[in-house]
């Protein structure tokens, strides 16, 4: 005779049958609740969508007087302050989170792990204040003139210094995602088994070798993953961006020129929209914004649900020839 | 004359308890040692002190001197990292790094001490392998991950591992104890071949296993040496009660 566990006919019990009722209803309706914004989202951006089609991405011209709508530049300031983000966080990250992990004593590592984990927890416009206030400021009077004297040649570093634009966008972003991506880091470092850590130093590893052998390779997925987590959280990110990007519609190469992003001209723009054409146009840069984060997002659970999976050797141990 | 490897009042701690007391043992070139004794007595901590691997547990601490050729490998000048390459160490679950192939995570300690030429590190890979008796079932899949092996593949890739970088001595904390009786037979077997050019010292639950393969035995109990010897005097005429006792089964 063969059993089949089968989770329906196991909640025969009425006390149960409620309960799993109860658990049931606010899964399904937040799923429900996502496919519906989705849904609002694409129908009330259809007057755009038949309007423009395609242009409305790969065009650059933003006129609300006229009903044109281009969000290429948009688009663009999104990913580039995005992509500053990762590339100053992901080091900072990583190494925090391996100081903490390796290097720090368990208590200082548990202090400034909490720390670390506060920054996350100021809310984004008191971010936008000080990068006004203290940011921008050093930006204009001493980093970007800086940037402009050593690597001037590259166009990313060439026009006048703002202050606020795309790089001090960035680096608030950096800021910002910073604790995510340590913490993700942090967690997936101790899932490491001490063992490995050990195989790495009783082979004659220094300390380094055995974070990079023993950590660091057996967590790149994970690293990975983390990563793309905090890109998630940048690319949606609006209050202290639209605080310090400068809000212009345009591409530009330079990084301290100022730009805006999917975020910031929604939030700019909205309540001042009069027309349904534009209404339209910044609901399907909403539509845009959400595609992108849910893809990103999902990306990421793949990547770190895998860079956990450790322990046992993959062979059951004794598994003799 | 002295030994190859001997321990001079070694005392080990964590934080305030400590868990060996004032150790004496010496180790001959070309031997292999068993050290035998109930779980929690030391024996993990004691050959964890012979490769300086012991302090690198938070709040561990060990008094006392461990002399490799003479020389005292506690002492200031000395570098843990270049001892840790003379003394080599199995644990007691196999730990192959699950990011490298069979080849690299053989190849990986002569990496680590600079050496890059392909040829010597594939003549490096085969030896070990060999001397390891895992050539034969790996060297058509050196590039697969070590971790696709079996337990006993594995634990065996492991011991290639640490000959591969020519230790005087390999530490063994319990190699057999996740193994089925076939791959413990094997590892035995290889351990009197490996003991030509190697000096071993193995921690066992199995006094059989000790019984077989080791020269001298010792016998720990709750961080003190109790009893060392020949292999064959301690298992059949022990000095202390306390060692009788326990081989007999009689213990506690
Ligand atoms: N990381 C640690 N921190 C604190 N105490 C420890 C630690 N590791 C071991 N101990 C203690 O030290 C004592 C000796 O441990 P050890 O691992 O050396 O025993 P063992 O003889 O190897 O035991 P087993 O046969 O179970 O492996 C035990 O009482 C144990 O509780
Ligand atoms: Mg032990």
């Amino acid at each position: 005779m063969r059993f089949k566990l089968n989770r329906k006919k196991r909640e025969v019990h009425l006390g149960d049958r409620v309960f799993a009722f109860i658990l049931k209803v606010p899964s399904v309706a937040l799923v429900l609740l996502l496919v519906s914004i989705a849904y609002y989202l694409f129908r009330n951006a259809l007057p755009v969508i038949h309007k423009q089609g395609w242009s409305f991405v790969t065009t650059s011209v933003w006129d609300p007087v006229n009903d044109v709508y281009g969000a290429l530049p948009v688009v663009y300031g999104t990913v580039v302050s995005s992509f500053i983000a990762i590339l100053i966080s992901t080091p900072l990250s990583v190494g925090v989170a391996l100081f903490l992990t390796e290097i720090a004593p368990t208590r200082v590592g548990r202090v400034v792990g909490f720390l670390v984990e506060m920054l996350a927890a100021i809310p984004s416009v008191v971010y936008g204040l000080w990068g006004i206030f203290v940011l921008a400021p050093w930006l204009r009077t001493t980093v970007e003139p800086f940037l402009a004297k050593t690597m001037g040649f590259l166009p990313f570093f060439q026009g006048a210094p703002y202050g606020v634009g795309m790089l001090a966008a960035g680096i608030i972003l950096a800021i910002m995602i910073t604790p995510t991506i340590s913490s993700i880091s942090r967690e997936i470092f101790n899932a490491i088994p001490r063992v490995q850590r050990e195989a790495a130093l009783a082979l004659g590893s220094t300390r380094w070798e055995m974070m990079r052998l023993s950590v660091l390779q057996s967590a790149r997925r994970g690293i990975i993953g983390a990563v793309i987590l905090g890109l998630g959280r940048a690319l949606g990110e609006t209050m202290a961006v639209t605080m310090l990007i400068g809000n212009r519609h345009e591409v530009s190469a330079s990084l301290f020129a100022p730009g805006s992003t999917m975020a910031s001209i929604i939030a700019n723009e909205y309540a001042e929209a009069t027309s349904d054409v534009h209404v339209a146009a910044l609901v399907e840069v909403g539509l845009l914004l959400f595609a992108v984060t849910f893809v990103i997002n999902s990306l990421a659970r793949l990547f770190i649900s895998r860079g956990f999976r450790w322990g046992a050797p993959s062979n059951s141990p004794g598994g003799a020839k | 004359m002295y030994s190859l490897l001997s321990t001079q009042n070694l005392s080990a701690s964590f934080g305030s308890t400590q868990v060996l007391k004032n150790i004496q043992m010496d180790f001959d070139e070309f031997t292999v040692s068993a050290i035998i004794g109930p779980s929690g007595c030391g024996k993990s901590t004691f050959i964890r002190c012979l490769n300086r691997l012991h302090e690198e547990v938070a709040e561990a601490s060990a008094t006392g001197k461990v002399l490799l050729q003479g020389h005292d490998i506690y002492a200031s000048d000395v570098d843990p990292v270049a001892i840790r390459r003379k003394i080599g160490m199995v644990f007691q679950k196999p730990n192959p790094f699950p990011s490298l192939s069979i080849f690299d995570n053989v190849a990986i300690g002569l990496k680590l001490a600079g050496v890059r030429r392909g040829a010597i590190l594939r003549e490096t890979v085969e030896r070990s392998l060999k001397l390891a008796a895992l050539w034969e079932e790996v060297k058509d899949k050196l590039n697969s991950q070590g971790t696709s092996l079996s337990g006993g593949q594995q634990q065996r890739l492991c011991i290639a591992r640490a000959l591969a970088v020519e230790p005087s001595v390999l530490l063994m904390d319990e190699p057999t104890s996740a193994l089925d009786p076939i791959s413990t037979a094997k590892i035995e077997e290889l351990m009197t071949e490996l003991k030509k050019t190697v000096t071993i010292v193995i921690v066992t639950h199995n006094m059989q296993q000790a019984a077989r393969i080791s020269d001298k035995t010792a016998f720990f109990l709750l961080g003190e040496m109790i009893e060392y010897g020949e292999t064959s005097e301690l298992f059949t005429a022990p000095k202390d009660q306390r060692t009788e006792r326990y081989i007999t089964g009689r213990f506690g």
